[in-house]
């Protein structure tokens, strides 16, 4: 039985957060969405993701759930439907209220997104440096304690082309952090982690959301670990269709067969591991006459 | 009647293009400011496509200067002028050579380096990042580079002249054996600092100007993929070049068309 994370808030943020107007922090409404005519993404998908709450987004390869985050954070504007961030509708050409909106969330990219020119230490302080106006030695501290975190206080001085893909990941979770977001998004936090990193950075994940109350995004493959971690899981199927959501204890109970597919990890079920293709026979020229 | 359609879509297409690069260079224009504030990255930047062009442009403007002295003398010779081969030399040098030479290797070695840079970065999602972090790339990562870049190619045509007209020197004073203070002396007295230097200068700034924008824009809306950015590396260096010869023709019809 995994460990459970769950932390009291602190009596400041609980105040806090008793005083907000709703519980719901980001809203998906029947939002549809592709990058050109023939590839539609998500198809009037809607979803609401409490705030404080760890919400872990399954589902398999190119069902959308990288592109949900880049809705989240209005790098694409819907096609139709409404993307809500804690109360306003997000206006993609509304430069000012998108940056606004993004000064409140961090991201954890799916590859890093590091920058190569820099070394570890400065790409966690690069937005420190950028966004706020603390001075150096107050950021020194801060990345040392963000580094210290995924365990790389180390590794501060080294190049990133110096370091191995997993400790990449962590570097750039070090980075989303950075700034104590209110929202983090995190896309396939645990992908190239060793077993040790991945309890870390699982715990890491539900530790900094508890104590600083912030709302957490987590996107995945790792169905264990996001069971373990999150309040509430979501499960997409391609094109963006909701097969499920509900408590990881309702999800790991279901009985949907397509839920049990995906949970268990099972090669059968109505989820098909072929993409569609015309029969082998046909292909191969090797069919009975 | 499709091929009308087709000939439509191609021409919307073209259209839409245009469209699209205006826009991105009027928010290039927009970003210069708040990038000029932060003039360090500015400082980075040309030292990264300024300093690091220096070897090929003085390499090359020696050796067009040795040819042009060895060329023109054979032709200047058979008119009885070759004492003029000094200013003849240097008109063509700070002229029409300097920036249009300069500019197309700044397109070969900065151009190409611009443009893969932000389009790996694209690839590597650091732009996405950034804009994520609520930092406009335009301003941070493009702004830097354009003004680096429009400060550059009028310093390096500068010193692509200036050491093409040295070249020269060695050719006619030393293999030639014109007489050195004829050679200075004559261009001391034909060339105008502001007509022909002054707009010199002024064609490298507009010169450098289109290279960068185009480098910048390459890179920025290239797909995201190995071949993309071998595609708008190429596409770097002849836009760049043919827009830079096209303007050469407008502005020399400008600046000189009035004969002196």
């Amino acid at each position: 039985m995994r460990e459970s994370f769950a932390f009291p808030l602190p009596a400041g943020l609980q105040a806090h957060h008793a005083g907000l107007k709703s519980d719901t922090f980001i809203e998906i409404d029947h939002v549809t969405f592709g990058y050109d005519e023939r590839r539609v993404i998500l198809k009037d998908l809607s979803l609401r993701f409490l705030r404080g709450k760890v919400t872990s987004v399954l589902g398999g390869s190119g069902c959308g759930k990288t592109t949900l985050l880049r809705l989240i954070g209005g790098v694409h504007r819907v096609d139709k439907g409404r993307v809500v961030f804690d109360g306003e509708v997000i206006d993609v050409h509304d430069r000012d209220q998108l940056y606004r909106l993004r000064r409140r969330l961090g991201m954890l990219f799916q590859f890093g997104a590091l920058f190569t020119d820099l070394t570890v230490f400065d790409n966690v302080a690069f937005p420190l440096r950028e966004m706020s106006d603390l001075s150096e030695p107050m950021i020194r501290d801060i990345v040392l304690m963000k580094l210290n975190a995924v365990g790389l206080r180390g590794a501060a001085s080294l190049k990133i082309s110096e370091v191995s893909g997993g400790m990449a990941r962590r570097v750039a979770l070090a980075r989303a952090i950075a700034l104590d977001p209110e929202l983090i998004m995190y896309d396939e936090p645990f992908a190239g982690l060793d077993l040790i990193s991945m309890g870390v950075a699982a715990k890491l994940i539900r530790t900094l959301n508890d104590v600083t109350g912030a709302t957490s995004l987590v996107i995945s493959h790792d169905v264990p670990e996001c069971m373990a971690i999150s309040d509430w899981v979501v499960l997409l199927a391609t094109g963006g269709r909701l097969v499920a959501q509900g408590t990881p204890a309702e999800l790991m109970a279901s009985t949907d067969p397509e839920v049990r597919q995906f949970v268990r990890g099972e090669p059968d079920g109505p989820v098909k591991f072929h993409y569609p293709a015309p029969a082998i026979a046909d292909d191969f020229g090797v069919g009975a006459r | 009647m499709n091929v009308f359609a087709a000939l439509g879509a191609r021409a919307l297409a073209v259209f839409r293009g245009w469209g699209h690069a205006a826009l991105f260079f009027v928010d290039l224009l927009r970003a210069l400011l708040p990038a000029l504030r932060r003039f360090g990255l500015v400082v980075t930047q040309i030292h990264a496509i300024g300093n690091r062009s220096l070897v090929i442009i003085l390499a090359s403007g020696l050796a067009v200067g040795f040819v042009l002295a060895l060329q023109l003398y054979n032709t200047l010779i058979t008119f009885g002028a070759a004492e003029s081969l000094g200013l003849v030399v240097n008109l063509s040098l700070v002229r029409e050579l300097g920036p249009v030479v300069t500019t197309l290797l700044f397109a070969g070695r900065a151009g190409t380096s611009l443009t893969a840079e932000i389009g790996l970065m694209k690839a590597g999602e650091q732009i996405a990042a950034l804009e994520l972090m609520a930092i406009d790339p335009r301003q941070r990562v493009l702004a830097p580079r354009f003004i680096a870049g429009i400060i550059s190619m009028p310093l390096l045509a500068i010193l692509f002249s200036a050491i093409g007209i040295l070249g020269a020197w060695v050719v006619a004073v030393g293999l030639i054996g014109i007489d050195a203070g004829n050679f200075w002396a004559i261009q001391q007295n034909g060339v105008d600092v502001w007509r022909d230097v002054g707009n010199g200068v002024i064609k490298s700034a507009v010169f450098g100007v289109i290279c960068t924008a185009v480098a910048l824009y390459q890179g920025y809306e290239t797909e995201a993929t190995p071949e993309g950015v071998a595609y708008a590396t190429t596409r770097t260096v002849v836009i760049s070049s043919l827009g830079v010869l096209g303007m050469d023709f407008i502005l020399t019809a400008l600046m000189f068309s009035t004969g002196r």
